[in-house]
């Protein structure tokens, strides 16, 4: 097994490639939930019955003719990580925090670029998960699809002709597709607009969470727009309403961008250079500051006042300045004083690094 | 700009209220904003459509309980595969297998019609399992398809289509 792989860098492979519309669109992600027939969901299901699970889904993982996204994929048991590489792939978001934390005989296969990560064992017996960079949501459904079709061939899922795949929870029944947008809202941030702009997306069945999912913080300015309707509408109407609303959202960061570019533009470039000032100097950072100005340090290169940092080094620091990541690095536990010394030596580090790069 | 409340926090949190007609601004850093209970849509925690879920449920728990109590010591609800009862679903918000699905159908479709708007799958069929279910929606579609074509008056490709459509439905049928 090699985990460090997948846990040693920050960026995935996937990450590293510019995706269309990056400049506000992080990343665009498809999952769907599958169960199989005949067993009980993994809240109910036996020690026995969970590890069957995976047998089968192994087996069909090196069944012939597969995809050749999962050519050389591997299953990792989450058995055999250590709580903080787990936590590494729940930073990562190749995990849930529900399966690094709460499965029975919880399991994930990762594609070697880990744009897919599919999950056994967490709510759903298998959950199919592709992400892609930037904007493309249609993307990551169609691959989700094939790999459906492929695991499909090899096992036989739950289904009901009128409610569809039927899921663990009553939110994902029918299509079980959940597709999600990563966007980064800075200058709407900025002129106080999400207020308006959450509520009227809401309205039309999307839903708005921070960046780890249900329940999390939103941080750096950073949120996740998905479908909230499973049931009932086709996958590809799912796909493409999110596509427009986001669409729309990006049109409005845009404005929002030009209007502060023109109304206040010294305060606007005072504030991202003081944020690039105090990541490249700061000695000791919470990572709630760091993503902040990271934001800052991201507008600042999106709108052309920053040279010398590529937007990658910020995707990567969003990333490897979360705590499980600077343990991992450091290979020892760290408190959060530690943790807040060691992310501040992190970003200083980086940011020459770009500019040597450059 | 200080937040209103504590005085020693910059505010982070800007918005207006209407109350009584009248606009009030209010401007509070995030601690006394979570204090107030005042936070935007989509950065609080735990308010989520799965929390919510439960109360949905809650209700039509009651009501199931209500509808169920004439019949006094009535079995609870229960699910014959695994065992799963109506109540403990509805405290949980989850099946404990894909059995639940009908044994609790009774009490689940005014549910989806909360969350999703919809009762009926419309999406994807897969081969194995939905083999009926796309055969019947191939029908539909060519069906569709049919009287386009005789509004068109294109009569022959219509008999063509009238023919496949008779034989999907003889496959059905069989």
């Amino acid at each position: 097994m090699s985990l460090p792989r997948f846990t040693q860098h920050a960026l995935s492979e996937w990450m590293k490639g510019k995706g269309p519309r990056s400049d506000i669109v992080i990343s665009s992600r498809v999952r769907i939930a599958r169960n199989l027939s005949g067993l009980p969901f993994p809240m109910l299901a036996t020690s026995s019955q969970s590890s069957e699970v995976v047998r089968r889904v192994e087996m069909a993982l090196r069944e012939e003719g597969r995809p050749s996204v999962l050519k050389d994929a591997e299953l990792i048991r989450m058995d055999d990580l250590s709580d903080l590489e787990k936590r590494v792939l729940v930073e990562k978001h190749l995990i849930s925090p529900h399966l690094a934390e709460e499965s029975r005989h919880g399991a994930v296969i990762l594609s070697q670029n880990e744009a897919v990560s599919i999950m056994v064992n967490e709510e759903d017996h298998i959950r199919i998960q592709c992400l892609f960079p930037g904007f493309q949501p249609e993307e990551a459904w169609k691959l989700a699809d094939e790999l459906d079709d492929w695991f499909e061939s090899q096992l036989t899922y739950a289904f009901s002709e009128t409610k569809g795949y039927l899921t663990s929870c009553p939110t994902n029944v029918g299509t079980g597709i959940r597709a999600s947008v990563m966007v980064h809202l800075p200058a709407l941030a900025l002129t106080r607009q999400l207020n308006r702009l959450f509520p009227a997306i809401t309205q039309v069945g999307l839903a708005v969470r921070g960046i780890y999912g249900e329940g999390s913080e939103a941080l750096g300015n950073l949120y996740q727009v998905s479908n909230q309707v499973t049931l009932g509408q086709r996958e590809e109407e799912i796909v493409q309403k999110l596509e427009g609303v986001v669409r729309q959202m990006i049109e409005h960061e845009h404005t929002a961008r030009n209007r502060i570019r023109e109304a206040s533009f010294i305060q606007l470039e005072d504030r991202i250079h003081r944020s690039h000032g105090i990541l490249s100097s700061a000695r000791v950072i919470s990572s709630k500051e760091a993503m902040e100005r990271l934001s800052d340090v991201r507008l600042g290169i999106d709108m052309g006042l920053i040279s010398g940092v590529t937007p990658q080094v910020m995707n990567e620091l969003m990333v490897i300045t979360q705590p499980g990541f600077l343990q991992i690095r450091a290979n020892q536990r760290l408190d959060t004083e530690e943790r807040d010394i060691r992310r501040a030596e992190m970003i200083r580090e980086q940011l020459s690094l770009g500019r040597e790069r450059e | 700009m200080q937040c209103q409340e504590c005085g020693k926090r910059p505010a982070t949190l800007h918005y207006t209220k209407i109350i009584n007609g009248e606009k009030n601004e209010f401007h509070l850093c995030e601690v006394c904003a979570r204090e107030r209970g005042e936070q935007m849509a989509g950065m609080d925690s735990g308010f989520s459509i799965n929390n919510l879920l439960s109360g949905l449920l809650n209700l039509d728990g009651q009501f199931a309980e209500q509808q169920a109590r004439p019949a006094a010591q009535a079995q609870p609800l229960r699910c014959p595969t695994c065992g799963l009862t109506y109540s403990q679903f509805s405290k949980i918000g989850r099946f404990g297998c894909s059995d639940c699905y009908d044994a609790f159908s009774a009490q689940l479709d005014p549910l989806f019609r909360r969350v999703h708007g919809h009762t009926t799958h419309r999406g994807k069929v897969p081969e194995r399992t939905g083999g009926k279910l796309r055969v019947r929606r191939e029908i539909d579609k060519l069906k569709q398809e049919m009287a386009t074509r005789i509004e068109n008056e294109e009569f022959e490709e219509a008999a063509r289509l009238r023919d496949r459509i008779r034989d999907l439905q003889e496959k059905l049928d069989s």
